[in-house]
């Protein structure tokens, strides 16, 4: 099945027939996408669609009933998450998870250590190892100037930076972002959201987000895909996706109540 | 064994599953509300004992003269009910006078005012009812036996095997019948949410602990016309409600009702059994009986971490708070201290007294440092830390008087043999969190304690051993003081500094956020379980050097006593500091040797000295050192 011309390489994330159900509830049901190196996927749909049962799906946190996970061709079903990560998984959380009694840099140090296979150290001082790559990911996120303040006393729209640095820490091949804008002011957003892309472009990575910001996923996003009530509805460009009837019916109802009416 | 003895033993276990039940219950009511571990209950049921004799039997002091109900069916159990009645007023006032200003304090601190408490009780139990064993009539009316099967059953069992549903039909009819029992199993659930609904949380923790106390109360009282008032029940007792709270589930009654069953059930029946032989291998099922129920507690456990009937708590955290890390020493700070403490035995050669003090105050400072690597930086509390420095002190010491090694290979195998239980233990330990996990810690460290306690041949039994002292060349005190010096501030010093290494940090993180731990390579259990053994091993050395410092050991080594001492130790000096334990080591070795020396009430003025800095200095010694420090006016101005 592999294409013959070098130009478009394997996907790095492919995802088929994921499955998963809750005591006879289908939260995720027969999913397949696909997301390329340097390409920004947004998985967007309302309340209870499924996008969290299906991250988690990804991350290793929850194991699908059916399906496959393909990371660079690669099946990482069954994995927990510390190895899909050690394969090239980068994360940022919903709720912003950070190591709240350790500075800014020693949370990327923290990550750093882990991928270069230090964490069962005794003796050399955490604090000293990898400070020039710490340095380096933190002012590409911008945070270098409050690399020595505790993450427990930063602003949320700064911790989402941190997570984004932390994530980038093991020159991950793909990220998957749960609502990353989630709590920000909108000028925020819009500069992390070009931060993301930019990143993504320049190092390859493949980038999978979820998020309710429409003007997020439609100012930033390669392609989208939407998922209703566990199910795939419509996937494509922003444009595709926007004017897809089926996707107005689920955000908008049938157009009854807010669309024409007077 | 015959089915007769196994039914008289079945029954004897159910009627102590009675008392036990109503302990756990009372416990369980008041952790689910609260979130406070009491560790004062098993005082409250000593109490309830001494209370009922006291209502029964008088008392004659040099105040007043109390004639008591007399040996009547209805001053018996006027006794009991009255009894239990004031113990609820006792716990009420420790709820009203020390607890409800602690709320807000990290829950390690209202465990360590509890812990005050009990030492409080116990002398005032001392001060009124004396040292020796108080034994009680038997239940006027209910004296006799019953044949059953042809064996004798005293009819008061069977009266206690009655009255045990009876109070958990009264309970459950209690908190589903009625708004308070409704509130109180909403506040179990979510407690925040009962708060913002604009319930008066105040009186509701009251009335819990009200509730709570009685049944403690209860408990106890109906415990007179078998089993003699003593003071050490606080202990013994705290530990097998605990027990059988875990084994049920935090905070469900019913469950407290039927792990009581079990464990009464699981004893008869090891009673019953006897002693059998195995393959030509004599086990005596009967001495079991001391460590069934932390086993059925640990099987529990690992099966359903959240015991028998007891659902994943929302908020449940005991493990410090997260905060800003503390600064590592550097070597200008400590240097002169460590020259200082060497000069000592030179400056001060005939004090043979200071000398071991300070010996002692290393030691535990190593055990107490040891503890907090996991209490602080791990996120894992635990109560049973003494099982580590018992059996290693155990371990030099058999490795000397058995095995006939030179005391220094003795020394130095103690922390590997403690290391290794440390390893066994702690991969089950680090499979649960937070109570659960401290109390899975506690029923290991009682485990060690008992085995030691009963392997006559091998360990010397209650006995101890003695004769353990150190070569020649080792044995002035000024020798063995440099010796305890030296390895207490390598122990130290390597426990410090891998808390700066990446493991100490990896340790952190899966503290700080298991989720991002995880989420970046961290196998957070893992090094959780490293952690807990490199953690025994250094309270294995402090234990080897005591065992060689006294000359002589008991299983009181990894008794809950001593467990609780090095929790008291870190806690009094501070969680959230590098140097608070030593601290605490240092305060708490110091005061207890103090005040033992010069009032035989030194417990209870330990307690009120703990109680008092829980109260004013909730951040420990160090801490409020520390914060008292930032306030000085010249430092203000410069912030």
């Amino acid at each position: 099945m592999a294409k013959a011309d070098g130009m478009s390489a394997a996907p790095v994330l492919e995802v088929r027939g994921l499955s998963k159900a809750f005591g006879g509830v289908r939260a995720v049901d027969d999913v397949h996408f696909a997301v390329s190196s340097g390409e920004l996927l947004a998985m967007i749909g309302p309340n209870g669609a499924g996008k969290s049962t299906c991250f988690n799906m990804l991350n290793g946190q929850l194991r699908p009933d059916a399906g496959t996970v393909m990371l660079e061709r690669r099946s990482i079903v069954g994995l927990p998450p510390r190895q899909i990560w050690r394969l090239g998984v980068g994360r940022t959380f919903q709720i912003t998870a950070t190591f709240v009694s350790m500075t800014v840099r020693e949370n990327v140090q923290m990550a750093l250590i882990s991928h270069h296979r230090r964490l069962g150290s005794l003796l050399p001082r955490a604090s000293s190892l990898h400070v020039a790559e710490a340095d380096a990911l933190l002012e590409r996120v911008a945070m270098r100037d409050q690399a020595e303040r505790v993450c427990g006393v930063l602003a949320y729209g700064d911790l989402k930076r941190v997570e984004l640095a932390v994530a980038l820490a093991n020159e991950p091949r793909l990220l998957l972002m749960d609502e990353p804008t989630a709590g920000m002011a909108p000028k925020e957003r819009i500069q992390l959201m070009e931060l993301t892309a930019r990143l993504a472009r320049e190092r390859g990575i493949a980038v999978l987000f979820t998020e309710h910001d429409m003007d997020v996923v439609f100012g930033h996003a390669d392609r989208v895909i939407v998922l209703d009530r566990g199910r795939l509805i419509a996937e494509g460009t922003p444009a595709e996706v926007r004017a897809d009837p089926q996707v107005q019916a689920v955000y908008l109802g049938t157009g009854a109540m807010y669309g024409h009416d007077a | 064994m015959t089915f007769a003895s196994f039914i008289a033993q079945l029954l004897n276990g159910l009627a102590g599953a009675s008392s036990l039940f109503m302990v756990a219950a009372g416990l369980s009511l008041i952790f689910g509300v609260t979130r406070i571990v009491n560790f004062a209950h098993g005082s409250l049921y000593m109490l309830g004992l001494y209370g009922a004799y006291t209502l029964l039997e008088g008392l004659v002091t040099p105040l007043f003269a109390f004639g008591g109900f007399g040996r009547t069916s209805l001053g018996f159990w006027a006794a009991v009910v009255l009894s239990a009645l004031l113990v609820g007023l006792v716990g009420v006032a420790i709820e009203v006078l020390i607890l409800r200003r602690i709320y807000h304090a990290p829950e390690l601190f209202q465990l360590l005012a509890t812990f005050a408490v009990v030492l409080v009780i116990k002398d005032i139990a001392l001060a009124i009812w004396g040292p020796e064993d108080l034994v009680g009539p038997r239940a006027p009316g209910l004296d006799s036996t019953v044949v059953i099967l042809d064996r004798h059953v005293p009819q008061y069992d069977l009266a206690l095997i009655v009255i045990a549903p009876l109070v958990l039909l009264a309970l459950w009819l209690a908190l589903t019948r009625t708004r308070w029992g409704a509130l109180v199993r909403a506040a179990t659930q979510d407690r925040e949410m009962v708060g913002a609904l604009g319930v008066n949380e105040a009186w509701l923790f009251t009335g819990v602990f009200f509730i709570g106390s009685v049944l403690a109360g209860l408990g106890g009282a109906l415990q007179l016309p078998r089993e003699p008032a003593h003071l050490g029940l606080d202990l013994a007792l705290i530990a097998d409600a605990f027990v059988v709270t875990v084994v049920g589930g935090l905070g469900s009654v019913p469950g407290a009702f039927l792990a009581a069953i079990l464990i009464g059930v699981v004893k008869a029946f090891c009673v019953a059994i006897g002693t059998q032989e195995f393959v030509g291998l004599e086990v005596s099922f009967s001495r079991l009986t001391l460590v069934v129920e932390f086993l059925v507690m640990a099987v529990v456990l690992i099966v359903r971490p959240y015991g028998l009937l007891g659902r994943p708590p929302a908020t449940q955290r005991l493990a410090a708070e997260s905060a800003s890390p503390p600064r590592l020493p550097r070597w200008p700070a400590w240097a002169p201290a460590l020259v200082l403490l060497a000069l000592v035995p030179l400056a001060m050669p005939s004090d043979r007294y200071l000398l071991v003090l300070l010996t002692d105050i290393f030691i535990f400072a190593l055990f107490a440092v040891s503890l907090h690597v996991l209490m602080g930086p791990s996120g894992m509390v635990s109560f049973g830390h003494a099982a580590y420095f018992g059996i290693a002190a155990y371990a030099a010491a058999l490795m000397l008087k058995r095995a006939a090694l030179p005391m220094e290979v003795s020394l130095l195998l103690a922390p590997v043999a403690a290391g290794g239980f440390a390893l066994l233990f702690g991969w089950f330990c680090v499979r649960l969190s937070g109570v659960y996990l401290a109390m899975l810690t506690l029923a290991f460290a009682q485990i060690a304690w008992s085995v030691i306690f009963q392997w006559d041949s091998f360990t010397g039994g209650s006995n101890g051993m003695i004769g353990i002292w150190p070569p020649s060349w080792l044995a002035s005190k000024s020798a063995y003081y440099w010796l305890a010096l030296a390895l207490c501030a390598l122990g130290i010093a390597f426990l410090w500094r891998m808390l700066y290494a990446p493991f100490g940090y990896s340790l952190r993180a899966g503290r700080d956020s298991p989720l991002r731990a995880e989420a970046i390579g961290i196998n957070v259990r893992r090094q959780q379980w490293f952690a807990f053994t490199v953690a025994g091993a250094l309270a294995g050395l402090a234990g080897g050097l005591y065992a060689f410092s006294k000359g002589s050991i008991s299983p009181e080594l990894s008794s809950i006593a001593q467990s609780t001492d090095a929790l008291v130790m870190v806690l009094l000096g501070g969680v959230q500091t590098l140097t608070g334990p030593v601290a605490g080591a240092g305060v708490f070795t110091w005061l207890k040797d103090e005040l033992a020396r010069h009032t035989e009430f030194w417990r209870a003025m330990l307690g009120l000295v703990i109680l008092a800095l829980v109260l004013l200095f909730p951040q420990g010694i160090a801490g409020g050192a520390r914060l008292l420090w930032d306030r000085l006016p010249w430092r203000r101005q410069t912030a």
